[in-house]
């Protein structure tokens, strides 16, 4: 499978293990700093699914989410956050954006994988 | 005993052998990183005698030592015929300036017999033993004490 | 290397960052910035370090992160305003994680004992109305779903031996919300064929007439049945993100074969429930066809001010051992374009003016390449000041004074390894001016002054050259005692008239402070000579202006790079020197009437109506023997770095031109009198002048002219 999935994170850490994991996995993987920059990307590329951490400057992962929502053109691209374990209420705001499903960090890369099989048309 | 052990082999060195102040001496080459021709140095302020200065080796400042005069032997002055042999010391690069480059030497540990008691401090200090080989005497040299000690600086 | 180490690393680079934006904004916030987004990149900065340690098992580090974390999130969401003893405390707090992080790194063996300390200081700052950040708040509002017991057949809990393969039956329906997500049924359903054997059936009685029906709804629904042996938890895994978005059942039918019972059902993860809320969730509305906010635009929108700081710019990390090989090139390429203007021009025939302004060309362009190429390695100064504030807040704190810090043109750029050889110096001048430089609060407010202490440190370009000023409002330097204490240390005879500036450069004599080695620069008690060794050694001037009862001002000269230097290049006895053009005052004349004989090889030369120490170059580097009769030549007057003036003797002056600094270190030693080396236009190596040890050479090097008791030595 060499679909390509974007990754946001402000984490230079998180972004490499997320590339490590991902392409290990198999995947193309491209890479934004913060949801400004993962907009900026996006008008480049159609990534299979998306995959971005909340805590970031510029713009947080909920609004990069709602603004990725709101372009129908990306309104089918899975998105999946990234979220500390008890985290409920950031999930849910997550959700309350459009986000398909979350990741929790730290996190084990089979489980990362599955959760991208669970939205990845 | 036609067959060498590899421990046998691992004990054959490779020198290069060469002549300063009228003497035959030889190096590991190991420690040789190339040789080339005499290019005039610029004299380094407050240096031994046996510093003949500095040269450009591809940008990096080599310190040339006249090997001969190192060595307690009679200097001489440099001409486009001499060589310098660019020989790694430590942590440091230094130009080693010697009348010519003769041969390289494929010699066994053993044949290396110990420096004769007649040698003087000075020589004791830079050879490491001596090579008899088809009537020639060389004697090994080691460069740990080629160049001048790195001092701390001062307070 | 192995990645995982690698990323280990790039966590711990990320981390000093980290640290770095963490204590700028809790200054920031110290001095009562309010801005929200000031708040969130002190929030974000711990948490993006407990976020790294968690995935590489760092326990330690991410509880105290933790703890750190869930103070800053009061803090962010209002329910603490922080007052001055909790900004003290996060400050602590931030260097505690400073000091965690790099035992981390290190694996040192912890003390915990000061970071428990810390934590209970939080629990205390939050008043027992603790618990972790994200526990409280939003205590699951509707997100829980309405469970139910599942009831039955008491069904298949988890085999703990043999897997026993279950039935499952599955209702799922899918809301539109689900759809609004971007799951997919078909994802799921193709996730639930990795457990097992799966049969679906569509429902498609739902599904209306063409004409009404919504593109954007939901009207299928699929009842599914899963041989598998897994249990049921883990169906339910599958249906996770859908949770809510869905109307769902799942039962567990007879296994099909007689599962081996486990212990007890509690054992089996959470119990099985039937999840129907999904009506309950807010309708999305209806998706609107809304372009990308263009970038320029939404960067305006989504960036307040205060945080400009933390723009993104493109960048890419390069390992310092490719710019120092660039770098090395490039000076290549500069000598090579020297030696190849000075043959062309040489060789007569070739005189023609198209090729000369090409070698013009040439050199512009060597010239331009290598100063970008320099810009490479250039750093702002920002992460040396920033930890400087821990130092004064150390410092402060051991000696019971109130200190402010201020820092000013942080942005400055410097050459990596001059910022890196700063670090030691400026820390400890930094102590200096707030354990020696500044007075205690009693004595402030006795001598009319505010009782916080004020440090500045500020650096600036000026003139090629980079200017770091330490300087604080304190008593200024104590002349009398300084005096007092140089006589009884043997430093100057007792009875000796020094002028004020005489006096403030004695501090820094060898000998003068208790100082010990070099290796605890860092410490306490370290003399100024260190100092000042450490910042000529960098190819830098240190000054001292102070004035009492207002302060002391310490000025740091540096250059730019410590890769290329301005000199003039000068003749004496046939071999070429260069003369670093910053020691430079001027070329005087040369004249017999001005000279005066004061001794054996000894002379002076007058300059205005000033008389300075007349230094023959060759005879101090040994080049040529000294002579009792001043030789023709040029003088040129130079400036130390105290400022005291003498004036070299060399026979002519060819020109002035940029030089590349190479180390005579490397492969030789380093020579009393000589800076360095580097390679002229004609490929050879010429040394460069260290004038100050030059001067030094001769004279103790604080005072200007003669000196009766630096001849006795």
């Amino acid at each position: 499978m060499n679909a390509t999935i974007l990754t946001v994170d402000d984490s230079r850490t998180m972004r490499d293990m997320l590339r490590m994991a991902l392409t290990d996995a198999g995947f193309r993987v491209i890479q934004a700093e913060d949801g400004l920059h993962g907009l900026d990307v996006l008008r480049q590329e159609m990534p299979e699914v998306i995959i971005t951490d909340i805590n970031m400057p510029r713009m947080d992962g909920f609004g990069f989410i709602e603004a990725v929502r709101q372009d129908a053109k990306y309104r089918a691209v899975p998105i999946l956050v990234l979220t500390t374990e008890s985290d409920e209420e950031k999930k849910l705001r997550a959700r309350r954006a459009g986000a398909t499903g979350w990741i929790v960090k730290p996190f084990d890369p089979v489980k990362l994988v599955s959760a991208i099989r669970r939205v990845a048309a | 005993m036609i067959e060498k052990s590899p421990h046998d082999l691992a004990r054959e060195a490779e020198f290069v052998a060469f002549r300063a102040g009228g003497l035959e001496f030889c190096i590991n080459i190991m420690s040789v990183r190339e040789i080339r021709g005499w290019t005039p140095a610029t004299a380094i302020p407050r240096a031994p005698s046996y510093i003949r200065g500095v040269i450009n080796l591809r940008g990096v400042v080599l310190p040339i030592v006249d090997l001969g005069v190192r060595l307690g032997l009679p200097g001489t002055e440099p001409t486009a015929r001499h060589v310098i042999i660019v020989a790694q010391v430590g942590e440091r690069a230094a130009g080693l300036l010697v009348d010519s480059v003769s041969d390289i030497l494929s010699v066994e540990d053993t044949s290396i017999q110990a420096t004769p008691d007649v040698a003087s401090n000075l020589a004791r200090t830079f050879v490491r033993g001596v090579i008899a080989m088809d009537g020639r005497m060389i004697s090994v040299i080691t460069l740990d004490n080629v160049l001048p000690a790195m001092e701390l600086e001062a307070a | 290397m192995d990645p995982m180490a690698e990323i280990r690393l790039t966590f711990f680079q990320e981390c000093e960052e980290q640290l770095t934006a963490l204590e700028n904004g809790l200054l920031g916030m110290q001095e009562g910035s309010a801005d929200s987004e000031l708040v969130n990149a002190v929030f974000r900065a711990v948490h993006s370090i407990k976020g790294g340690a968690g995935a590489f098992k760092l326990n330690t580090l991410v509880s105290f992160a933790h703890v750190f974390e869930t103070a800053l999130d009061k803090v962010r969401s209002g329910s603490i305003v922080p007052d001055a003893d909790a900004m003290k405390l996060f400050l602590r707090a931030a260097d505690a994680l400073s000091d965690l992080v790099s035992a981390s790194r290190d694996g040192a063996v912890l003390d915990t004992a000061p970071y428990a300390a810390i934590e209970e200081e939080f629990d205390a700052l939050l008043g027992g109305a603790g618990g972790a950040a994200e526990d409280d708040d939003f205590q699951s509002l509707d997100f829980q779903p309405v469970t139910t017991a599942f009831s039955g057949e008491d069904a298949a809990p988890e085999a703990t031996t043999a897997p026993a393969r279950s039935s499952f039956l599955i209702r799922f329906r899918p809301l539109r919300e689900l759809f609004a997500k971007a799951n997919d049924p078909l994802a799921l359903f193709r996730e639930l064929t990795r457990l097992g054997r799966l049969q679906a059936q569509c429902d498609i009685k739902n599904l209306p007439f063409l004409d009404t029906m919504e593109p954007e709804d939901s009207y299928l629904s699929w009842e599914l049945r899963l041989e598998s042996d897994c249990d049921i938890a883990a169906v339910k895994e599958v249906f996770d993100f859908v949770d809510g978005d869905c109307d769902l059942s799942i039962e567990v039918g007879l296994p099909a074969q007689p599962a081996v019972m486990a212990a007890a059902p509690e054992a089996s993860g959470p119990p099985p429930r039937i999840v129907q809320d999904g009506q309950a969730d807010v309708a999305v509305p209806p998706p609107s066809v809304a372009p990308l906010p263009a970038p320029a635009e939404a960067e305006a929108a989504a960036q307040p001010k205060a945080s400009a700081r933390t723009a993104v710019q493109p960048t890419i990390r390069v390992d310092l051992d490719r710019v120092d090989r660039l770098i090395n090139l490039v000076g290549e390429l500069v000598i090579n374009q020297a030696m190849l203007t000075q043959r062309v021009l040489h060789s007569s025939h070739v005189r023609d003016r198209e090729v000369t302004s090409s070698l013009e060309e040439l050199e512009r362009l060597t010239r331009e390449i290598q100063e970008s190429v320099m810009a490479i390695r250039a750093q702002p100064v920002r992460p040396l000041f920033q930890r400087m504030s821990r130092i004064v807040r150390e410092v402060a704190d051991a000696t019971g004074k109130d200190v402010r810090l201020r820092t000013e043109g942080e942005a400055t750029e410097v050459d990596k390894t001059v910022v890196e050889l700063l670090a030691d110096p400026l820390t400890h001048m930094i102590r200096n001016a707030v354990d020696h430089g500044l007075e205690t609060p009693e004595q402030r407010i006795a001598a009319g002054k505010a009782p916080e202490g004020t440090v500045r440190l500020a650096a600036a370009h000026r003139s090629g050259r980079v200017i770091i000023e330490v300087s604080d409002d304190g008593a200024g330097i104590n002349r009398p005692r300084v005096l007092q204490k140089a006589i009884a240390n043997g430093l100057v005879p007792p009875d000796s008239q020094l002028n004020d500036s005489e006096i403030d450069n004695l501090l820094f004599l060898p000998g003068f402070s208790t100082a010990q080695s070099i290796s605890n620069i860092s410490g306490r008690g370290v003399g100024m000579d260190v100092v000042k060794r450490s910042i000529q050694a960098l190819g830098g001037r240190i000054s001292i202006a102070s004035s009492p009862g207002q302060g002391s001002t310490f000025t740091l000269s540096l250059p730019l790079t410590l890769a290329v230097l301005d000199g003039i290049v000068v003749t004496v006895d046939e071999q070429t020197f260069v003369i670093p053009l910053t020691a430079i005052v001027e070329t005087v004349k040369h004249e017999q009437s001005r000279i005066h004989h004061v001794g054996e090889h000894s002379f002076v030369l007058r300059v205005r109506d000033v008389l300075v120490p007349l230094i023959d170059v060759g005879a101090e580097l040994g080049v040529r023997p000294p002579a009792n009769q001043v030789r023709s030549g040029v003088a040129i007057l130079i400036e130390t770095a105290n400022g005291s003036r003498s004036a070299l003797l060399v026979d002519n002056i060819q020109d002035q031109r940029q030089v590349v600094i190479k180390s005579l270190e490397t492969n030789y030693k380093r020579v009393d009198g000589i800076a360095a080396a580097t390679i002229l236009g004609d490929g050879r190596v010429a040394m460069i002048l260290d004038v100050d040890a030059l001067v030094g050479l001769r004279h103790h090097d604080w005072s200007s002219t003669e000196i009766p008791f630096a001849k006795a030595s």
